[in-house]
């Protein structure tokens, strides 16, 4: 077997950028690029085709992260993807109105983000459409709250 | 064709080092589903910090895994300079590298430790714990605890280092580079050990890479990746040093890469004594951060471990989410187990460098 190397990066951040927004003119606003990061916003209708062509054409092997944030009048779901071959991260930013947090899900493209997903309907009760295995995994099965959200009454200081 | 069944390994169990359950189906002996079941543990970190002022949460990080507290509390401060858009002075920046790589080498000395008693090897935990007190006692020279630091800070770290301190950590080094092999020899040259990793437990880079293995368990499947070099984040883009890999993708070969691992630290430490300018340690920083986010990711001895931080403008953090290697590695488990006898799950697990309290937060 021969080992993988990620010496040089393949594309630099602009061209990774401009590829992306070029395929999907309507669906992905780049925010900002940084050395090694790329923030981009997306929209929730063509979110799952976006992450299709990141990872088989640009070259995103990994998924680090998925982070549910509440922003009271609407959910943000910051989704952070690896790209080895050209040694940067993307940060996806997609926005879910409030009465409906539905996104498709990317496990099936990612298999790392199998509990995490699992882990933001958990804490923030967002829902992944086409989760193999949506269920609590930190909360007991019975748990009627999502503690993550902003609205959720804590009580006491925590 | 005997009746499959479910065994539960945990809550308690000797094989699971912390509150965790195994369920596995086995046919015979051989598994043939597992599913890992965490939550335990899990005190709501990501909530309990949301009140707390951004200094407060440093001891918190600590206590996020107790084998490798230095580089969690580090990677909070990282992802707290990035918010609060602040330069760390150039003499902090190498103390810290180096006492990174210290807190590498014991927590891999730890697992080496565990992985020992979990293959029957009672001497391989003993040795691993006394070199482990070497480093143990370094950092209580520094900062005063053996292993929740509350060290760093943000901005600097907490004090300078105390007098004799460089010649103490070379002596340290000196003591411990031959004895590397000494553990080396405890491990490879024992036939059960090697019978009960070699060829046990295998995933190859496909699997590893999609699963999201990171860290030493992903370079073992032949991925030459390490962020300290891929995305370097302090001064590792100064300091010279090889990414350890091996290509068997088997628990002997994630048992390798640690080991050299340990010998690649050492050598870091020694660069950064080298090198290490004379200046402040610490700035000031102030009360509230501005408005924005900031994600930092570190190579943690488990794998790539990672903060993102949402700052409204007050004076505490608005969310802060944490991804931890482990968590991410457990749940690729079930791919290493398939197709194993249910007496290589503690070899398999084991290796593996289990934390609860990062992986439950």
């Amino acid at each position: 077997m021969k080992v993988i190397i990620y010496d040089k990066p393949d594309k630099s951040e602009e061209e990774v950028a401009k590829a992306i927004q070029s395929k999907f003119p309507g669906t992905v606003e780049i925010v900002k690029i940084t050395p090694r990061n790329i923030i981009m916003k997306v929209k929730r209708e063509g979110f799952l085709d976006v992450c299709m062509y990141m990872k088989d054409e640009v070259s995103f092997e990994h998924n680090s992260c998925v982070t549910p944030v509440d922003y009271l009048d609407h959910f943000t779901v910051v989704y952070h993807i690896s790209s080895y071959a050209n040694h940067l991260m993307a940060e996806v930013l997609v926005d879910l109105p409030r009465d409906d947090p539905t996104v498709d899900s990317i496990t099936p493209l990612w298999g790392g983000a199998n509990w995490h997903e699992r882990e933001a309907f958990d804490l923030m009760g967002v829902i992944f459409k086409g989760h193999p295995d949506l269920r609590r995994i930190m909360l007991p099965e019975e748990y009627q709250f999502h503690p993550l959200r902003k609205d959720f009454q804590v009580g006491r200081r925590v | 064709m005997s009746e499959e069944m479910w065994i539960n390994m945990g809550p308690q169990h000797p094989m699971t080092h912390g509150l965790w359950n195994l369920r596995v189906r086995v046919d015979g002996e051989t598994m043939t589903a597992a599913e890992p079941i965490v939550g335990y543990l899990h005190r709501g970190w990501e909530k309990m910090v949301e009140n707390r002022t951004y200094p407060q949460i440093i001891p918190l990080a600590d206590r996020l895994c107790y084998g490798s507290s230095f580089t969690w509390s580090h990677l909070y401060c990282l992802a707290a300079e990035r918010v609060f858009n602040i330069e760390v002075p150039e003499r902090a920046q190498y103390i810290r590298t180096a006492c990174i790589e210290m807190q590498r080498i014991s927590s891999h000395l730890m697992w080496l430790a565990a992985v020992g008693t979990d293959l029957g090897s009672y001497t391989i935990l003993l040795y691993g714990m006394r070199e482990r007190e070497l480093f143990l006692d370094l950092m209580v020279e520094l900062c005063g605890a053996r292993m929740t630091y509350n060290y760093v800070r943000i901005g600097g770290v907490r004090n300078d280092t105390p007098p004799d301190f460089e010649r103490n950590v070379t002596r340290v080094l000196d003591t411990f580079e031959p004895r590397i092999r000494d553990l080396e020899a405890l491990c490879d040259e024992c036939e059960t050990f090697r019978m009960r990793t070699i060829d046990i437990g295998k995933i190859n880079a496909a699997d590893a890479m999609n699963l999201g293995l990171t860290g030493p368990s992903m370079r073992a499947s032949g991925i030459d990746l390490d962020l300290r070099r891929h995305d370097p984040y302090e001064i590792y883009d100064e300091l010279d040093f090889d990414v350890c890999t091996h290509t068997d993708g088997d628990c002997y070969a994630r048992y390798r890469v640690r080991m050299d691992e340990m010998r690649e630290s050492v050598k870091i430490i020694r660069q950064c004594l080298e090198k290490m300018p004379k200046g402040p340690t610490r700035v000031k920083v102030p009360r509230c951060p501005p408005k924005g986010t900031a994600v930092a990711r570190v190579e943690d001895p488990r794998g790539e471990s990672l903060m993102y931080m949402v700052s409204d403008g007050t004076d505490k953090p608005y969310r802060l989410k944490v991804r931890s290697p482990n968590y991410v590695n457990l749940s690729a488990s079930p791919a290493m187990l398939l197709g194993n006898k249910i007496s290589d799950v503690p070899a398999i697990m084991g290796v593996l460098d289990m934390c609860i309290g990062e992986t439950d937060r």
